[in-house]
């Protein structure tokens, strides 16, 4: 019995062991000269791992620990996009960190302990493993945040996001007292059988909304998405990285899993609340980010817009909703591995810039990253033919089918909006001002590959999206029924 | 008799305390950790209520591992503050400003 439902955790346990065993050897040996060594061992891991996950299974749905754990279809599509995420960003990361001294063997080894508690939260079935999960990411993410502790700014980045992440979590931890009082239990699927035979009790009602602002702060939907611009701005850029993409998907595949496992009966109930969070989004991320002349905070305000789309995906309530979020967020991890490696590129004299008039004319620097560029931002924007189009395209029409006209058009406002920003820039970089000094254009090795890779995906992808369409449809099916 | 709205009641009251204490207090970013750990340990007392008056023993359990996580977000939370400290020689919460959020 134990071994069975061992047997379906396993890919949780080896990282975590693979972390521990890390740190111990990382200690003994020779310390932070192994750290190189270890990212590409993290690296590796996850991605075995990674296609461990999506081999598994066939389709089924494993119940693991009398219901806390569940491995199903929706799991492992989040799973795999965690993973690969997570591997692409420590990948990027490395030149980065070791130029500046920032390469400690600690670093490697809390992103993969981030990655098990992201892995813990997208198979949550009860809301206490959805608590330690969340809280096993969070832990790791306000260290990771603070990691070069000789700056000011980002040891207060490490700082804010820790006093507000608490907040957040003190929020969903009220919430599922709540629930579980009224409810009668912890497990999902004890919660949704409770809401359908005796309806919505006050109480089960509080603890919703409790548990959504608990939610909506740890995928930064407005109006809990404060802490997003300082702390992308003052983290080291490869956490920045990180923290926009996988952490971003894991929170949004955790959201639709308590939205559809424990309140599934009680859809209208919690479609208006998210359908408001998606809409303050999306308006806040398009107009906010207008005034801003760092990339890394312009970019934070970019991923909170994107929260809003995806969020619009999950208003929907249905399984062709679910899809699209899924797609969505595939399609906007993507998008950002990108355009961070772009951003890890932009460098004067060795050292990081952030301002985005220093890409004044970077076209005559360097044509072939500014085209690449380019096609993201495009993509970023929503621009047809782009693949970025088709995300926002699949949302919407989830949005417009479950009717929620009003959305969908407000959506497309917002994206309009939105599109100055991200145009902007590709109007600096290609008939920008003549510049005397501009960036280095040294060889990026991995960083160049990454951004050449995302930005041909968003051209390519375009034929079949390369599958991910029916895996996310298949991954829908199996938490929407 | 003392029934499970009272436990409720101290609750929500102690939650609210600490959501306060965290957006009130312009002094001290100490202040800021005792405040969470009000609001974990409201949590608590909401979980125990219930966990007693179902009779049903999740709920004790959960409470267990708050207490266990909340101990580590303390020690995390203390051990960011010190780089903090030794970075800007202050742990005032108006000196948390060098970015505009």
């Amino acid at each position: 019995m134990i071994s069975a439902d061992l047997n379906i955790i396993l890919p949780e346990i080896v990282l975590a062991v693979f972390a521990l065993l890390g740190l111990l050897a990382a200690v003994y040996t020779n310390k932070d000269g192994a750290a190189g060594v270890l990212v590409w061992l993290t690296a590796a891991l996850m991605v075995l791992l990674a296609g461990w996950v999506a081999m598994s299974g066939d389709g089924s749905t494993n119940i693991a620990f009398h219901g806390m754990f569940i491995d199903d279809g929706f799991a492992r599509f989040a799973k795999v996009a965690i993973l690969l995420s997570a591997a692409a960003v420590l990948v990027m990361s490395k030149s980065y960190m070791s130029l500046r001294g920032l390469l400690r063997f600690e670093y490697p080894m809390l992103v993969a302990l981030a990655v098990v508690g992201m892995m813990m939260m997208v198979s949550a079935g009860d809301l206490m493993a959805l608590y330690m999960g969340l809280e096993l990411q969070s832990l790791a993410l306000y260290v990771v945040a603070s990691l070069r502790r000789d700056s000011v700014k980002s040891t207060e980045a490490g700082l804010k996001y820790f006093v507000l992440g608490a907040l957040s979590s003190g929020l969903l931890l009220y919430g599922a007292s709540l629930v579980y009082g009224y409810a009668g239990t912890t497990l999902f699927a004890g919660i949704i059988t409770t809401a359908q035979t005796g309806g919505a009790s006050l109480g089960l009602l509080f603890g919703l909304v409790f548990l959504i602002s608990g939610l909506a702060f740890k995928v930064s939907a407005v109006p809990f998405h404060m802490w997003t611009p300082d702390v992308y701005e003052g983290a080291p850029t490869p956490i920045a990285a990180f923290f926009a993409t996988a952490p971003k998907m894991a929170a949004m595949a955790l959201f639709a899993r308590v939205m559809h496992d424990a309140f599934g009966q009680i859809v209208s109930d919690w479609s208006q609340i998210v359908a408001l969070l998606s809409l303050l989004s999306m308006f806040l991320g398009g107009v906010a980010a207008i005034g801003q002349t760092n990339i890394k905070r312009l970019m934070a305000f970019s991923s909170i817009a994107h929260m809003g789309y995806a969020l619009m995906g999950l208003a929907a309530g249905t399984a062709f909703g679910v899809q699209a979020m899924l797609v969505y967020m595939a399609i906007y991890v993507t998008m950002n591995l990108g355009t961070f490696a772009f951003i890890l590129l932009m460098q004067k004299d060795g050292a990081p810039i952030t301002d985005i008039t220093s890409l004044h004319m970077y076209v005559k620097a360097a044509p072939g990253r500014a085209l690449a560029m380019l096609v993201l931002l495009f993509s970023l924007a929503g621009v047809p033919p782009m693949l970025g189009f088709f995300g926002k395209f699949y949302v919407l029409r989830a949005a417009y089918d479950a009717g929620m006209t009003w959305l969908a058009v407000a959506g497309v406002i917002a994206s309009v909006i939105g599109a100055y920003y991200y145009l902007r820039i590709v109007f600096y970089m290609y008939f920008g001002e003549e510049r005397s000094e501009s960036l280095d254009n040294q060889n990026g090795g991995v960083l160049t590959v990454v951004l050449m890779a995302s930005a041909l995906i968003m051209v390519v992808g375009v034929a079949n999206m390369f599958g991910v369409e029916s895996m996310a449809a298949a991954a829908a099916a199996s938490l929407v029924n | 008799m003392i029934g499970l709205e009272h436990y409720l009641t101290v609750a929500a009251t102690l939650f609210v305390i600490g959501i306060f204490g965290l957006f009130l207090n312009r002094k001290n970013v100490i202040i800021l950790l005792m405040s969470i750990e009000l609001m974990l340990l409201a949590v608590n007392i909401n979980l125990v209520a219930f966990s007693s008056f179902l009779g049903d023993l999740t709920g004790q359990v959960f409470t267990l591992f708050v207490l266990t996580v909340a101990a580590a977000e303390a020690a995390i939370g203390l051990a960011i503050l010190v780089c903090f400290f030794r970075n800007r020689g202050s742990i005032a919460v108006e000196d948390v400003n060098v970015m505009k959020g």
